[in-house]
């Protein structure tokens, strides 16, 4: 970690598996210590690009760029990346410590020096009194914390993380991801981290990459991919959007921008089919003229100022600037 | 609850029998055998350890122990070799499942037949005029037909390693199987070479299939008596002829006795390698 934080590219990288293509020709540029989620549903090709990155799946096409060195071809372990694997594959008959040291043992270094080191890992991801348990014995989340040190030991400038939280509990879910950022801070290393959870991207990424169907639909900073999406796809995964055609083109507006007033006021007809209380909000979903479904989400008290049940007639109305035109 | 318990015991109960008439009386019987006495025409009941003075006292016992032991680590050491290399080719570097299993079934063919086949299958080909020796002599390796091919050491381990390398390949095969593929990932991301993974991966997770296959060849190797006959054109011996020349000569008390020693000294050696593994997770 010493030397300087290198970032980095993907130029045209591309995955075939037979005649499926995977990932299709994605260019990325990540900017060096950043926080970045590969954000997408499942069979995307999110996890496929993760694992060109490693070195644990060969590039069909393309390449891989850390700093100024192409390291598509390079072996994992030289490509100045670590992985931290989905159930964390840690090492059932090694000890905590073993496994963290296991990738020094492997370049030869000496028994002692490598507790050592493995002990500075521990301390770093607060495991220090359980090094010498077996996974097994641990809870899912100091598992986590095992596999975090092993792939931290490696002084890595890029961490590569598949979806870290998955295994876990959703209340422990939160508690990780707060850890996991708090440490990319700490060390200043870019963490790249492959999620189908739209609110952990949110939460954690300072940038995030949109893919769908082996491409990459938007990349950029969460509150601008959230805000203003650029595809209905995005529009619809991230959430809290609601897609309208208008007799100008697909629009994306979120649900919190939509109000509801008089048919007459109203932008749009409507009639309400479902109320649902959120505690501070109240989510109203109205079916149009047109038959599209659009969702208000309001803030509790103005709701009850005049309270809706399904079946009244509403006017949906937003402010023009709320509206963002979707490429269709 | 009292109804319960007796379900219970009345559903352990068929195999309990089966165990108790088939494996726990004939080995209490053996034992009760093996202190009795026998004369050339007669065997009379008794309380006595002549038989186990004169096993113990007599040199033959220990060399023929000691050769049952040599067989049975010879064998151990090239059927692991073998088995090992097998199942982790299977397991690591056949790609689909559908193949794993063609070439799994492909390894159980020689088993369609049986034992006795199987071994007397090699006598034509050791023999001193049999295609082994003939190729050898064509092929200008050897001028004239070697001897130690067929009826030697030599061939009694061939036979054995022939006969059971699969029982080390099946176990082995089974607990390779269930090693987790993304701990090799994992251990290539941390930088170990194919043969680092092997050691330090591939090898410990696999000891308790390397276990159970050992339990599996060392006591067939062991109890064994029958290869050692045709494959040494006895002049070789093992426990088991201790044991089938004494039947052959009816003195089953003397028989029963070595069958306890042999019975113990295995179940020792089984008992000592289960200290080192643990092989319960595998059961």
């Amino acid at each position: 970690m010493s030397e300087p934080i290198k970032d980095l590219e993907l130029v045209n990288v591309t995955k075939r598996y037979g005649a499926t293509v995977a990932v299709d020709a994605i260019n990325h540029h990540f900017k060096p210590g950043t926080y970045t989620c590969l954000l997408g549903p499942s069979g995307c090709g999110k996890s496929s690009t993760l694992r060109m990155i490693a070195g644990h799946e060969s590039i069909s096409d393309g390449s891989i760029l850390l700093g100024a060195h192409d390291i598509s071809d390079l072996p994992p372990a030289k490509r100045g990346t670590a992985m931290m694997f989905q159930n964390y594959a840690l090492f059932p008959h090694l000890s905590v410590t073993e496994n963290v040291a296991f990738s020094l043992k492997m370049k030869g270094v000496d028994s002692k020096t490598r507790r050592a080191a493995a002990n500075e890992m521990l301390e770093l991801v607060d495991l220090t009194e359980l090094s010498d348990r077996l996974p097994d014995q641990l809870s899912g989340g100091q598992q986590q914390r095992v596999a975090l040190a092993r792939a931290l030991i490696t002084r890595p400038q890029v961490l590569l993380l598949d979806e870290p939280l998955s295994a876990l509990d959703p209340f422990l879910r939160i508690r990780m991801r707060a850890e996991l950022r708090k440490l990319q801070q700490e060390l200043g290393i870019s963490f790249l981290h492959v999620t189908h959870g739209q609110d952990e991207a949110l939460a954690l990424a300072d940038e995030i990459v949109v893919m769908n169907n082996a491409v990459i639909e938007q990349a950029g900073p969460a509150r601008e991919v959230f805000n203003a999406p650029k595809t209905e796809f995005v529009a619809r995964f991230m959430g809290g959007h609601n897609v309208i055609a208008l007799p100008d083109g697909h629009f994306a507006i979120r649900s919190d921008a939509v109000g509801l007033t008089t048919v007459e006021a109203g932008k749009l007809e409507a009639s309400v089919t479902a109320v649902e209380y959120q505690g501070t909000h109240v989510s109203v979903t109205a079916r149009t003229v047109g038959d599209q479904d659009v969702t208000a989400l309001m803030a509790d008290s103005l709701f009850f100022e005049q309270p809706k049940t399904p079946g009244d007639r509403v006017g949906l109305s937003w402010d023009p600037n709320d509206l963002h035109a979707l490429a269709s | 609850m009292r109804h319960k318990t007796l379900s219970g015991w009345l559903m352990a109960m068929p195999l309990t029998l089966v165990l108790v008439f088939f494996l726990v009386l004939p080995i209490i019987m053996i034992v009760i055998v093996s202190f009795w006495r026998a004369t050339e025409f007669s065997i009379i009941p008794d309380f006595d350890f002549e038989n186990y003075e004169f096993l113990f006292g007599s040199n033959v016992t220990y060399r023929v122990f000691l050769n049952t032991f040599k067989y049975a680590a010879i064998t151990w050491a090239l059927t692991l070799a073998i088995g090992f290399t097998i199942a982790y080719f299977l397991a690591f570097h056949v790609r689909t499942l559908t193949w794993q299993i063609a070439l799994f079934l492909l390894c159980t063919i020689p088993f369609w037949t049986s034992n006795i086949i199987r071994m007397i299958s090699w006598i034509p080909f050791l023999g001193r005029n049999g295609i082994a020796n003939s190729t050898l002599i064509s092929w200008g390796v050897v001028g004239e037909p070697v001897d130690w091919l067929l009826f030697s050491d030599f061939a009694v381990i061939l036979a054995f390693v022939h006969l059971y390398t699969l029982f080390m390949v099946v176990p082995i095969f089974n607990t390779m199987m269930r090693i987790d593929k993304s701990l090799i990932e994992a251990a290539r991301d941390a930088g170990a070479n194919g043969a680092q993974i092997l050691w330090n991966v591939i090898i410990p997770l696999t000891k308790p299939g390397i276990m159970i296959g050992t339990i599996f060849v060392v006591t067939l190797v062991m109890g064994d008596f029958i290869t050692v006959r045709f494959m040494s054109g006895s002049q070789s011996a093992n426990v088991g002829r201790l044991i089938s020349n004494d039947i052959a000569l009816l003195a089953y008390p003397s028989a029963a006795a070595t069958a306890v020693v042999l019975l113990l000294t295995v179940l020792i050696v089984i008992g000592l390698m289960l200290r080192f593994v643990d092989i319960r997770k595998e059961l």
